[in-house]
């Protein structure tokens, strides 16, 4: 396709090194017209938008995963380099390539400027955040620097819209140019290095320093990187993050959930009693309010996790991090989304993405449902409150509340447990090297920010609306059908499926001491964890009005303690939450890593709830 | 946690895993394969990443940020970027140093 015009939009792609402002420029470019979507067969996030360009045309914006080279390590990075040398399967080749530059920081991309070039494709580079260049005194030649890389340069502060204009002039013009064949190959080592002196040829003859350099950076580290300092800070930061999720969430949970509670009541009222009132509000209802609950913690998480993030202490987090991670075969940065997981599993599993290598990847993924989401909460207060006594230990603690604090430290424990496991039975091969750059500390662009966050909790939104709606709906449908036959006794849950199924697997349950009860109410639980607490309530046959304490009672003197124990212990491990599973499915984009999860967390679960109630029992006895 | 070295005189090849916080100098090269490293594909993709993350010969480099636990990873300043390394992965690397103090000048 040689010299052809082309008569369909044009596409531009954006290529650059991690923290070069490309997102910032993809998103000043096409503003709301953008849609994210994944890159079919992999989970790679695909952000695509339309832009109007000077001459009245149309053009399609590409925004590619960051990368120092197109030798792809991650999926991200193949991405790009399938994408760029137009062999991405169902995605037409690229009419320009912009290559976008951090302006402060131009070693390592002008390297990659040279790589892109032997693509042979219209080429570009964009110096971004060049008010900061002109703040520090950094002096660009910009004609000798265009002249010497045979391509344009063109300078953008995408947080200003300055440039932009400039930019999408030069990109229709190149659009126009066509192109050569490409001659580009994986570079040995040595073609790195020649390309390396190249650069730094360049560099030298067209770049001089900067006359007021960034000292913040290096001032900033010196307390955010202190070997105990730094530490301190990051705990800090956790906690005040920690604080947010749980207690800032708390009035828009309440009032999701008092909503989706008079929507409930409302949907009783005006419908007729039978299989459609139940329907509407113990399927659709009540199954969609108990996801949309979590919204509210996920918008605050991950309104932290891109503060951070553009601020530039993801990096530094993973740097502190690492060598304690490590221990247990994980990555530096495996530690966000870990710790996301506390507040639900779902958004710490979609952060993963953060972590470029698969088999990291994958580790994280599956150990993130072991940390306690907030959805065993109500799981765990029910059972301490009913069992527990609410006494003083060594005259500081409280004893429910230590029993509490246990859980969430087994479950941190088991985390790093399995993920040594893994690391040493699945995959034994060289540990993934951790070399990441510590980029220049900046302000976080606010706009950029919140449309970061929209889009976060967009596709939790969407997730919900889809996978996790239509477990919600199975979860009902096994629950209600068939229906209790006229002059039945028992609850109507009892006659259903998955009164069936709970009676047909409790004999493999009543080694590890649980009633029959307690299985049928395992079925519905795996909608969503807390979700077992009503399902216990409705089977125990408890009126409606009861709330959770009455529960408790009644649970206090049906259980013996070693059950209760079991029940605990059984939560700290099992794959209780099929929106999980349904998230890891979407994520992995295969059915295998759901089925290892499922299975490796069901077995831990037995063995946890086995050795709970003997060992109780024995000493009780 | 890596023994305090002897202190290398002012000039001579170290290993960038044997330093400590402020050491400074420049990046000689990339060792090749050792008995009992890393197998030849591990070692050929850790020498490109290196050298794309800027590890290239003559780069001028100050150690200026070392880890809590076993003072890992390393963070530099390479040039004008900053990087983190663990010491693992910065047995790769020889350098030159400049001064021999162990402590920033």
């Amino acid at each position: 396709m040689t010299g052809t015009t082309i008569d369909r939009a044009p596409r531009i792609v954006l290529v650059g090194n991690p923290n070069t402002g490309k997102t910032a420029l993809f998103n000043a470019l096409t503003g709301a017209r953008q849609k994210v979507a994944n890159y079919p067969g992999v989970t790679v996030e695909r952000k695509a938008g339309m832009v109007a360009l000077p001459d009245g045309g149309q053009a399609l914006v590409l925004d590619l995963p960051g990368t120092y080279s197109l030798r792809a390590r991650s999926p991200d990075e193949a991405v790009t380099r399938d994408v760029v040398l137009g062999r991405f399967p169902g995605e037409e080749p690229p009419d320009v390539i912009a290559c976008i530059a951090d302006a402060t920081n131009l070693r390592l991309v002008l390297r990659l400027l040279l790589e892109l070039k032997q693509v042979g494709r219209p080429l570009a580079l964009v110096l971004n955040m060049y008010d900061i260049v002109q703040r520090q005194g950094i002096r660009i030649d910009l004609e000798g620097l265009s002249k010497a890389l045979g391509v344009p340069v063109i300078t953008t502060v995408a947080v200003r819209r300055r440039g932009l204009e400039e930019f999408l002039r030069q990109a229709a013009t190149l659009a126009r140019t066509g192109n050569r064949a490409t001659a580009w190959r994986e570079p040995t080592a040595a073609e790195i290095r020649a390309a390396h002196r190249e650069a730094e040829r360049i560099l030298k003859e067209y770049v001089l320093p900067p006359l007021r350099p960034d000292t913040w950076t290096g001032r900033l580290d010196s307390v955010l990187l202190h070997p105990v300092g730094g530490i301190a800070i990051l705990l800090a930061i956790l906690f005040l993050m920690f604080q947010a999720v749980f207690s800032w969430a708390t009035p828009v949970m309440d009032l999701i959930d008092g909503g989706f509670g008079w929507l409930g009541a409302l949907a009783t009222r005006y419908l007729p009693p039978g299989l459609l009132q139940s329907f509407i509000t113990d399927g659709l209802i009540a199954g969609v309010g108990s996801v949309l609950v979590f919204l509210p913690q996920i918008v605050i998480l991950f309104f932290f996790i891109i503060v951070l993030e553009d601020f530039g202490y993801m990096a530094r987090a993973a740097f502190l991090m690492d060598r304690l991670m490590g221990t247990a075969g994980l990555h530096g940065r495996a530690f966000i989304p870990l710790l996301s997981s506390f507040a639900c599993a779902i958004p710490g599993i979609m952060a993963a993405r953060v972590i470029d290598n698969k088999r990291d990847r994958l580790t994280t993924i599956l150990v993130a449902p072991l940390t306690t989401c907030s959805a065993r909460i109500p799981v765990y207060t029910l059972i301490i409150s009913a069992f527990i006594p609410h006494r003083e230990v060594w005259g500081v603690a409280n004893l429910q509340g230590l029993v509490m604090f246990g859980l969430y430290a087994t479950g941190i424990v088991s985390a790093l447990a399995v993920a040594f496991v893994m690391r040493r039975i699945l995959w034994r091969s060289a540990t993934e090297p951790f070399l990441i750059e510590l980029p220049a500390y900046k302000m976080p662009d606010p706009r950029n920010v919140l449309r970061g966050v929209l889009l976060r909790g967009e596709i939790f939104l969407r997730r919900a609306g889809t996978t996790i709606l239509s477990m919600m709906v199975l979860i009902w449908f096994l629950s209600s059908f068939p229906a209790a036959p006229a002059g039945a006794t028992g609850p109507a849950i009892d006659y259903s499926f998955a009164g069936i199924i709970g009676h047909f697997i409790h004999p493999l349950l009543a080694p590890i001491g649980f009633t029959w009860q307690m299985a049928v109410a395992l079925i519905p639980g795996m909608a969503a964890r807390e979700v077992a607490v009503g399902a216990l309530g409705t089977v125990y046959a408890i009126g409606g009005q009861s709330g959770a304490a009455t529960l408790a009672d009644t649970l206090g003197h049906q259980w013996p303690l070693a059950t209760a124990l079991a029940f605990l212990a059984w939560y700290v491990f099992a794959p209780q939450c099929l929106s999980t599973l349904a998230v890891v499915r979407r994520e992995t984009n295969s059915w295998l890593w759901p089925g290892v999860m499922f299975a490796y967390m069901l077995t831990l679960a037995y063995i946890a709830a086995f050795v709970a109630f003997r060992a109780t029992t024995a000493l009780a006895g | 946690m890596p023994e305090r070295r002897d202190i290398p005189k002012k000039g001579s090849t170290v290993r960038l895993s044997d330093l400590r916080k402020g050491d400074r100098g420049a990046i000689v090269g990339i060792v090749p394969r050792e008995a009992g490293g890393p197998d030849d594909i591990s070692h050929d993709e850790l020498e490109r990443r290196l050298l794309e993350m800027g590890f290239v010969e003559g780069a001028r480099f100050q150690v200026i940020h070392e880890g809590f636990i076993g003072r890992d990873p390393i963070a530099l300043k390479l040039d004008d970027m900053r990087v983190a390394l663990r010491r693992s992965e910065a047995r790769a690397v020889t350098v030159t140093l400049d001064t021999a103090t162990g402590e920033a000048p």
